[in-house]
């Protein structure tokens, strides 16, 4: 089966939200709150147990490609649609020890909700912090690329309700192909800022949530280099016998004495 | 658009992603301005100055195209001599009568009209309902004084030139508040889009139509686009986008009160309601499309009425209510606090939330002896007798108000069959996918049984006040458990029938005024043209312009007007903006769309003498709906408050009126000012600050629908302002605090939203701050707050009556409103110690 994968474009993104209602309303999951942010149009935060789409409002004194908004100063105010990037090597997945998080035959990583108990690693584990414990129910949540729908042949139901096709669902080569070419005619178009984020020479050996972004990834919350905490194992567990060698080394050396 | 129409807005940014120019023009910087390509703040209220400033633009550089408007418009025109305009009047057109507030239009009518029959006089003044163009049989529009050349000096291209000579770019930047450049590299842009290969499309929503002058700035961009070539055009046009699902149809087949369906006037008591024949005689018009008024007149009265209207019964016209004053919401609120109304009814509407002078209305309901509230939830206007904030400040006590209240639970949109229309008119037919929960039941089914009850109640009585519903027909077939009406029998009836064997008719053509026919709605006629076809319900997108997927009144054509996209010859302007044609080989015409004109009428057809109706229009006067077959630049009659758009202030306004000292607003508006519905000065020091309320993409009017769904609440959970860092730092406000809002009516707290998208705006050389003010909040549901419309004075604009929304003056406090009864005393001491009823 092909890899699917989404490829979410800011430069299209109109910022209604529908991503996130039409996903809460098909993986019925419940509010996250009543809490207004004052933080733009943002009132939903972040990713989490009970948000797995999540539109960014980002008001920034930068001007967007030729438009003309500000008056005194430049100004934009940029929407974009985040989700799980079902990582290609997916630091939920191997921090799991229940077997839980499984990797599917369209390429995405998903939580199976009867096998996860609630440890919690995989929460410190995501690079982007995607995955969350919901608190009155103690297991972990996130993304589950609409599995359901795309074995029913049916795209995600984010990408289904995106009115401007800001959100687009597809095969992850076909989609990478399409980002690097949205960004060629962005930048032709002036938007000089205009990038992909699609880090693939990192830990995470690439992502299926892609984006069309303009200017640094930070601002949009998005790591630039995200890797898995698995790779650290190695030099962590190292330098763990090491140091227990050497506490080892001076209790014997302290009662050879 | 972005805003409240998203699912719409992703035709813009496919345009603008094709290479389309995307204007937006709104003191706030919304969802809509982050994805234009240009955007312009405004001072709310300053609207006919703006597109003022665009037709002036148009006018000095010669940017009209001037085929177009030389044959499709009435620029040509000549009007009478003792017209006088507003800039010789000092801000009144000639006919104004201050004493009754109101203008005798006589002298706006054309110069030199023939008047065929000289026994009935020609009643200019004529205007009621959506029928703006009805007005008497017997003067000949088509043959008035004209000049082709544009240069006569009371030709309406040099009215127009004189009348918006002073609407300069710098004028603009004074008191819109555009700064010259931008406003110039707008006009430039928007301008462009004219001429043969262009076209531009100008859509507007309530910004526009809530104001005290609304129809007149509708009327600015008319005069725009008609300058520019731009309607009857693929690509062109002026967009209504309307409040909510189907608000084009509940105008089209009308929830209001001085409209029949198909735009036909209500009769109004002592003007034109004595008898069918004077009816039609007022309304019908000698030349043009209206001349058919009868025929569709009398059809809807066999609707209504069948085998009961016959000729000597006038087919029933008396049966039909009188207009007796205003019956307006506002006028409807006015009089429901002054105790001269009995019951409301209240159906897929939240007035205590959405109204204007909500508190007002609040109040107001408690003086009813019955309430029916029929939704989906218990909403405001069903629990204000015991939950709103006038019952927390002492205004009112339940155990006294004797209001009862009937609280009827209704299906949702998915639980009954029905049709939308949408703002390009086109019927859309939904399906029934579950049976709705409990009791709750359609608007169909409860208007049909409630129907049927009291008709089995006045056929026992038998006063005189009972036979027009007796007569009423009332035979639509029920289905299922629930005993449903079928819709679709409905849906046939509007598209009407032959009586005599009850064969469905395939268009309006076929209406008659014999009484042969019956249609419940003329312009929807052949959306259902035989049995088991309804157009409503198609589903197959066969080109861009969507035959094949739902229907578009009247008889599919999906741009209206569309000779307008041939030139005069019939040839189209060009090849890329082809829409029909004419077909020399076959002698008809032809083209991407249904010809919105006769079919075998040529290009050079000229009408025989005494010609009536279509007949009487040339074969180059595309707008047919008009007596004269062209577009109005110049509103000849039917409008209340001039023939051309002028600037006024707002009602409440932070500078004076730049135009006229001495008409700072439009004088034919309805104040209604009153205790309980007072005013700002203008300018006022106790409120400098503009307002206007609005909508949010995540909530829907009232918030009755989505403030009781988790997933909507909690995209936005709290009434919030959104204010200028400038604005906030004058008045010590910090992001997320809380701030009190002001006004002459009322206060209301929300959190202060500070942000960059809101900016200062310098006006006559000083800042002017804007308050945006979303008004989905109330005292019930998952999230509340308070409700902006608390703030909103009940006026009337004189032509629709809508009030204004936009543009009015506030006062913004740090910190929270005092609760209870201090509110109150807060109110009253802001005001200056006057009474805060």
């Amino acid at each position: 089966m092909p890899i699917s994968a989404f490829l979410t474009d800011a430069s299209l993104c109109i910022g209604c939200k529908a991503c996130e209602v039409a996903c809460k309303e098909w993986n019925e999951i419940p509010d996250d709150g009543f809490s207004w942010s004052g933080n733009s149009y943002d009132n939903t935060r972040a990713l989490g147990a009970s948000t797995w789409r999540h539109v960014l409002f980002l008001e920034q004194k930068q001007p967007m490609g030729s438009q003309l908004a500000g008056i005194d100063e430049p100004f934009r105010w940029q929407f974009l649609s985040d989700v799980c990037k079902h990582c290609a090597n997916a630091g939920c997945l191997e921090a799991c020890p229940t077997g839980s998080i499984v990797r599917t035959e369209v390429g995405s990583v998903f939580v199976q909700p009867d096998i996860c108990n609630g440890c919690g690693y995989c929460v410190v584990s995501c690079p982007f912090g995607v995955i969350e414990k919901r608190p009155d129910d103690g297991r972990a949540f996130k993304c589950t690329f609409c599995y359901d729908r795309q074995k029913a042949g049916l795209i995600p139901a984010c990408a289904k309700a995106c009115p401007t096709e800001s959100i687009q669902f597809g095969d992850l080569e076909v989609l990478r192909q399409r980002g690097k070419k949205r960004v060629e005619v962005l930048q032709e178009r002036g938007y000089s800022d205009a990038r992909i984020y699609n880090p693939q020479e990192t830990t995470v050996g690439g992502i299926h949530a892609l984006s069309v972004i303009f200017g640094e990834p930070e601002a949009y919350n998005l790591p630039p280099a995200p890797e898995v905490p698995t790779v650290y194992l190695k030099s962590a567990w190292t330098s763990a016998f090491i140091s227990a060698a050497i506490i080892l080394a001076i209790v014997c050396a302290a009662f050879s004495f | 658009m972005a805003e409240n129409h998203p699912v719409g807005f992703q035709w813009v940014v496919e345009a603008r992603e094709r290479g389309a120019q995307v204007i937006h023009v709104d003191p706030r910087f919304s969802r809509t301005s982050a994805m234009a390509n240009i955007w312009a703040p405004l001072r709310a209220g300053s609207d006919i100055l703006f597109l003022g400033g665009l037709i002036h633009y148009v006018l000095e550089n010669g940017k009209d195209f001037r085929e177009y408007v030389v044959h499709y418009t009435n620029a040509s025109s000549i009007v009478p001599e003792d017209f006088k305009d507003t800039e010789d009047l000092g801000g009144v057109f000639s006919g104004w009568d201050a004493k009754n507030k109101k203008y005798d239009a006589s002298t706006w009518f054309y110069e030199g009209c023939v008047e065929r029959d000289k026994d009935v006089p020609y009643d200019v003044s004529a205007h009621c309902g959506h029928c703006k163009e009805g007005g008497g049989t017997t003067i000949d529009l088509t043959r008035c004084n004209s000049d082709h050349t544009l240069t006569h000096p009371r030709c309406v291209y040099q009215l127009l030139k004189k009348h918006f000579a002073r609407y300069t770019p710098e004028m603009v930047e004074r008191y819109c508040g555009v700064p010259k450049e931008r406003f110039l590299k707008i006009a430039e842009t928007f301008c462009g889009a004219s001429g043969p290969e262009k076209t531009g499309a100008i859509c507007y929503a309530l910004g526009w139509t809530q104001q005290s002058k609304g129809p007149q700035i509708i009327r600015a961009a008319a005069i725009l686009q008609l300058l520019l070539g731009n309607i009857g055009r693929p690509g062109g046009g002026i967009l209504a986008l309307r409040g909510h699902a189907s608000i084009q149809g509940s105008t089209d087949i009308p929830t209001l009160y001085d409209i029949l369906p198909g735009y036909l006037p209500m009769p109004q008591l002592g003007i034109d309601s004595d008898n069918l024949e004077a009816y039609i005689e007022k309304h019908r018009d000698l030349t043009g499309w209206w001349w058919n008024f009868d025929k569709y007149m009398v059809s809807l009265l066999k609707a209504y009425y069948g085998e009961a209207a016959n000729a000597n019964n006038d087919w029933g016209f008396d049966w039909l209510p009188r207009v007796t004053g205003d019956h307006s919401h506002q006028g409807y609120f006015l009089e429901m606090m002054d105790g001269k109304i009995e019951g409301l009814f209240v159906m897929g509407q939240n007035p205590a939330v959405a109204g204007p002078n909500s508190r007002f209305e609040r109040k107001a309901l408690s003086k009813l002896k019955w309430l029916v509230v029929r939704d989906m939830v218990e909403l405001e206007t069903a629990s204000f007798w015991y939950d709103s904030p006038e019952v927390e400040r002492g205004e009112l006590r339940p155990e006294e108000i004797s209001t009862e209240v009937f609280l009827l639970p209704a299906a949702g949109h998915a639980e009954k069959d029905g049709c939308f229309t949408n703002t390009q008119r086109l019927l859309q037919w939904h399906q029934k996918a579950v049976d709705p929960p409990g009791d709750a039941r359609s608007e169909t089914w409860f208007m049909y049984h409630l129907g049927r009850r009291l008709k089995e109640k006045a056929r026992k009585d038998p006063r005189p006040r009972n036979v027009g519903l007796n007569a009423l027909t009332w035979d639509y077939s029920l289905e299922g458990k629930l005993q449903e009406p079928k819709v679709e029998e409905v849906l046939q009836e509007i598209n009407g029938y032959t009586v005599a064997d009850r064969k469905l008719v395939s268009g309006f053509g076929e209406l008659k005024a014999d009484g042969s026919t019956a249609c419940g709605c003329w312009i929807y006629s052949g959306v259902f043209p035989r049995p088991g076809e309804n157009r409503a319900n198609l589903r197959n997108s066969q080109d861009y312009l969507g035959h094949g997927w739902g229907f578009a009144w009247p008889s599919d054509r999906r741009i209206i007007y569309n000779r307008a996209s041939a030139d005069p010859a019939g040839r189209p302007w060009s090849e890329r903006k082809k829409l029909v044609w004419w077909d020399q080989q076959n002698k008809e015409w032809t083209g991407l769309d249904v010809p919105d004109f006769t079919k075998t009428k040529p290009p050079d057809y000229r009408p025989y003498k005494d010609a009536e109706g279509d007949d009487a229009l040339a074969g180059d006067k595309p707008f047919i709906l008009h007596a004269d077959g062209v577009g109005w630049i110049w509103a000849p009659k039917g409008l209340a408050d001039g023939p051309l758009p002028t600037h006024y202030e707002s009602l409440e306004s932070p500078v004076r009126n730049p135009l006229y000292p001495d008409e700072q607003d439009n004088p034919a508006v309805m104040k209604e000012e009153r205790p309980q519905n007072e005013y700002a000065n203008s300018p006022d020091a106790r409120f400098p600050f503009v307002m206007s309320t609005y909508r949010l993409t995540e909530h829907h009017t009232s918030g009755a629908m989505s403030r009781m769904l988790p997933h909507l609440a909690e995209l936005q959970p709290e009434f919030f302002c959104e204010i200028s860092p400038e604005l906030a730092k004058e008045r010590g406000v910090e992001n997320g605090g809380w701030v009190t809002l002001t006004t002459a009516r009322g206060l209301v707290e929300a959190r202060a939203l500070v942000t960059a998208r809101m900016r200062p705006l310098l006006i006559n050389g000083k800042n002017v701050h804007q308050v945006g003010v979303p008004y989905h909040w109330g005292y019930r549901g998952l999230v509340k707050g308070d409700s902006a419309n608390d703030l909103v004075a009940i006026s009337e604009e004189p032509n629709v009556r809508i009030m204004e929304a936009k543009g009015i003056l506030c006062d913004l406090l740090p910190g929270r409103r005092a609760q209870g009864k201090a509110a109150l005393e807060q109110l009253s001491a802001h005001l200056g110690g006057s009474n805060a009823h």
